[in-house]
């Protein structure tokens, strides 16, 4: 009788198997399909955004080709080459400014230290392009809204008021145990050499974390972008590129090359995330035990 | 545990106050009071004490030459409007420049924000004072200038690393968030061409959006019932489901777990604006979805996703579980995996099965840990700006409304300052929008435990 309770169990058991492979399978699918169809517009010959057909009819590489050879409407590599430069600089003001933020936070003790913490999260509570105008109007005060300077105020707004977003790391340093600051303290570091010789070097996931959150903020942002460059095309970032793909007036002509433009953006963020997939993880949940 | 209510006790107890520097500062701290940095060159902290005094020569500079026609101006916020003048030499009209008001309002803002600065300077430069002649009394060691420099290095290192941050926050998010706040009880707005020229008019907007007779005031409510059903929704839906797959990942029986997880993943990859943009063009009228279910025969109308209000609702929260729910998924494995397996085997022994397993120990633990999480995401989909807006622009409008029946507070916040430039309402939003949020975080967040117990982990 026994026997026949853990057979009828082990079939039980290999149906809730397949079961759930088979939902995840064809989630999975769901997740997949509209990146897939991207990708295969991408490689469409037929113009225009309305087709009948999933799969293309006919596949071309042309549309990766006209979006960087034709530049006399929507120049493409310029776009790319303006946010290539302002992530760099940006990734690496904010990642400074968000490392400095978080280890003060977590590790110093100071009069402002609460206070600045409450303060950061009352402007987190603000919608973040509520002043966009506002924004608009200090940099024009400043001269950085026109011409060549505009990617310098770009990068402004990027990286600027960043300092705000230090809790995850905060998080993540409050995770390294203290005995370790203290005994190097004993043996006579600075704080200083505290936070350069041991708490960076062992926070690397989290580091990771800031860098590509920080690197990808330019790609993906498009209303600064748009309320800054206004009609100014010279200095446009991708995204407000693509998002012009898609208006009305270029729609017709530019759709396969918008999906290749979308290709095109995604690989490079798509390949710095997944081999970071495991720091961005840790950097969450704070890796440094013990 | 600590009990509402304590007496808060100051953590950083110091003689060094402007009350005792008044009060009992000799005659050199007294004059330091109104001239900066005499009480530190006096005690040979020369270039401490003229950085003091420089600051000081830089503000009553800036002052004179703009900063007290900047706070002048405030009150009135400009009247002069641009006119024609006739000119004889050259015999051409020529425009006089006019007043404008959206500079004059920042200006003066500006200044009175930098005369706060400035007295916090002042302060400190006051303490500073104070304190040399203090210790130079008692004889102590007075930190020389080198040694000061040497301090940010070592205890004074929040001072190195906060600096710059700081600068960017004060400049580019406090200033700009001030400025748009003022907007809010002007009439800066298309209405009666108030673009150039605008006046003070208290609190007319904050009365005209919570009124319920005005047709402004109908869509607030509107606007903001959608977006809290909007945040519950998105939140909870987003959290289950992503706990759920997690766990149906991590199950020891499943196969191929990392396939699956890479999957899912694939889509955080993408830029969000990429995927959306994607998206919406896929679940237009005459998109591929509606193109392929009439081409079949599954269906003989096209489906109104975006067009008919409950199906755009319906569609923007289904596909925000297409974003989000990867998400989850990465945060939640690695806390599944912390969770101590000894719950699990005694559970298994007490005889407790799966789905019991889940409400007693998984999600009491999991809530436990990620309420902070839960709640960021909350207030994050609030501001759920990219979903709404590159999805379904916040359609269906209805016409002769700004909102649309999808629009959240923010995309509306949007709407009414770039596209109708209504300022002071878009300004007057954002301030609701953040006294909604305020009132969430402070409820939930100051009762959680990671934010009482902050410490705990050292």
């Amino acid at each position: 009788m026994s026997k026949t309770v853990t057979s009828g169990a082990k079939v039980r058991k290999t149906i809730v198997n397949v079961l759930v492979h088979i939902l995840l399978a064809v989630l999975a699918f769901i997740w997949v399909l509209p990146i897939f169809w991207v990708v295969l517009t991408s490689f469409r010959a037929e113009k225009g955004s309305y087709v009948t057909t999933f799969f293309p009819k006919t596949y071309t590489f042309d549309n990766y080709i006209r979006l960087f050879t034709d530049t006399s409407i929507l120049n493409f590599p310029r776009m790319f080459m303006n946010t290539f430069i302002i992530a760099i600089f940006t990734c690496i003001i904010s990642t400074i400014f968000v490392l400095s933020v978080a280890y003060c936070m977590s590790r110093m003790r100071f009069k402002m230290r609460k206070p600045f913490m409450n303060i950061a999260m009352i402007l987190g509570l603000f919608p973040s392009f509520m002043s966009m105008i506002a924004v608009y109007y200090i940099l024009k005060a400043l001269n950085l809204a026109d011409g060549a300077m505009i990617r310098v105020a770009l990068i402004i707004v990027f990286s600027a008021g960043t300092g705000t977003g230090f809790y995850v790391a905060k998080g993540f340093f409050d995770t390294i145990p203290k005995s370790l600051d203290e005994a190097a303290i004993i043996d006579g570091a600075t704080r200083w050499q505290v936070f350069t010789k041991i708490t960076v070097p062992l926070s690397k996931p989290i580091i990771v974390y800031t860098i590509l959150t920080s690197f990808m903020s330019p790609w993906i942002d498009f209303i600064f972008g748009k309320v800054i460059c206004r009609a100014d095309a010279q200095y446009y970032t991708v995204s407000i590129g693509l998002w012009k793909m898609l208006e009305k007036e270029y729609i017709d002509s530019w759709y396969t090359c918008f999906a290749a433009g979308a290709v095109v953006v995604s690989i490079p963020i798509a390949i710095l995330f997944l081999f970071t997939q495991k720091f961005y993880v840790e950097g969450m949940s704070g890796a440094v035990k013990g | 545990m600590k009990k509402a209510g304590v007496k808060k006790v100051n953590e950083f107890p110091t003689p060094f106050t402007v009350t005792n520097a008044v009060t009992k500062g000799n005659i050199i701290t007294k004059i330091s009071l109104l001239i900066m940095g005499l009480g530190n060159i006096a005690h040979k902290q020369i270039a401490k004490g003229i950085m003091f005094l420089a600051i000081e020569v830089a503000y009553i500079w800036f002052m004179v030459s703009s900063g007290i026609y900047n706070l002048s101006m405030l009150p009135s916020l400009g009247w002069r409007e641009q006119e024609k003048v006739w000119n004889e030499k050259k015999s051409i009209y020529e425009y006089t420049a006019g007043d404008q008001s959206s500079l004059i309002l920042l200006y003066g803002v500006a200044t009175l924000y930098l005369t706060f600065m400035f007295i916090i300077v002042w302060r400190e430069a006051v303490k500073s004072s104070y304190k040399s002649e203090v210790l130079a009394k008692q004889g102590k060691h007075l930190n020389s200038f080198k040694e000061d420099i040497k301090s940010l290095f070592d205890q004074n290192l929040h001072k190195l690393l906060l600096a710059a941050p700081l600068m960017g926050i004060l400049i580019f998010t406090v200033l700009p968030l001030l400025y748009n706040i003022s907007m809010a009880f002007t009439n800066y707005s298309k209405v009666n061409e108030h673009l150039v020229l605008f006046d003070w008019v208290g609190l007319a907007n904050f009365k005209k959006i919570l009124n319920f007779g005005d047709s402004i005031g109908k869509q607030f409510y509107s606007v903001l019932g959608w977006t809290l059903i909007w945040a519950i929704f998105a939140t909870a839906l987003n959290y289950i489901f992503g706990m759920i797959l997690a766990i149906i990942i991590n199950r020891k029986e499943t196969k191929a777990k990392g396939f699956w997880r890479f999957c899912f993943v694939l889509s955080i990859a993408v830029p969000q604006f990429v995927s959306l943009l994607i998206m919406r063009s896929m679940l237009q009228q005459t998109g591929i979805v509606n193109t392929l279910l009439l081409k079949y025969g599954i269906i003989d109308t096209a489906l109104p996703f975006f067009t008919d209000a409950t199906w755009a609702r319906v569609t923007v929260i289904v596909i925000n579980l297409w974003v989000g729910i990867p998400y989850t998924i990465l945060q939640v494995t690695g806390i599944l995996q912390n969770i101590p397996a000894e719950l699990y085997e005694a559970a298994k022994i007490d005889g407790a099965n799966a789905v019991q397993t889940f409400f007693k120990i998984t999600l009491p633990y999991m809530l436990f840990v990620m309420t902070p999480y839960l709640i960021t995401q909350f207030t994050g989909n609030i501001n759920n700006f990219n979903v709404i807006y590159l999805l379904s622009g916040g359609n269906p409008t209805p016409v002769d409304a700004t909102a649309g029946k999808t629009d959240l507070l923010v995309t509306w916040l949007y709407k009414l300052t770039v596209d109708k430039n209504y300022y002071n309402l878009g300004a007057v939003i954002g301030i609701m929008t953040f006294i909604v949020l305020a009132i969430v975080a402070l409820v939930t967040y100051r009762n959680t435990a990671s934010y009482k117990d902050e410490e705990g982990f050292m």
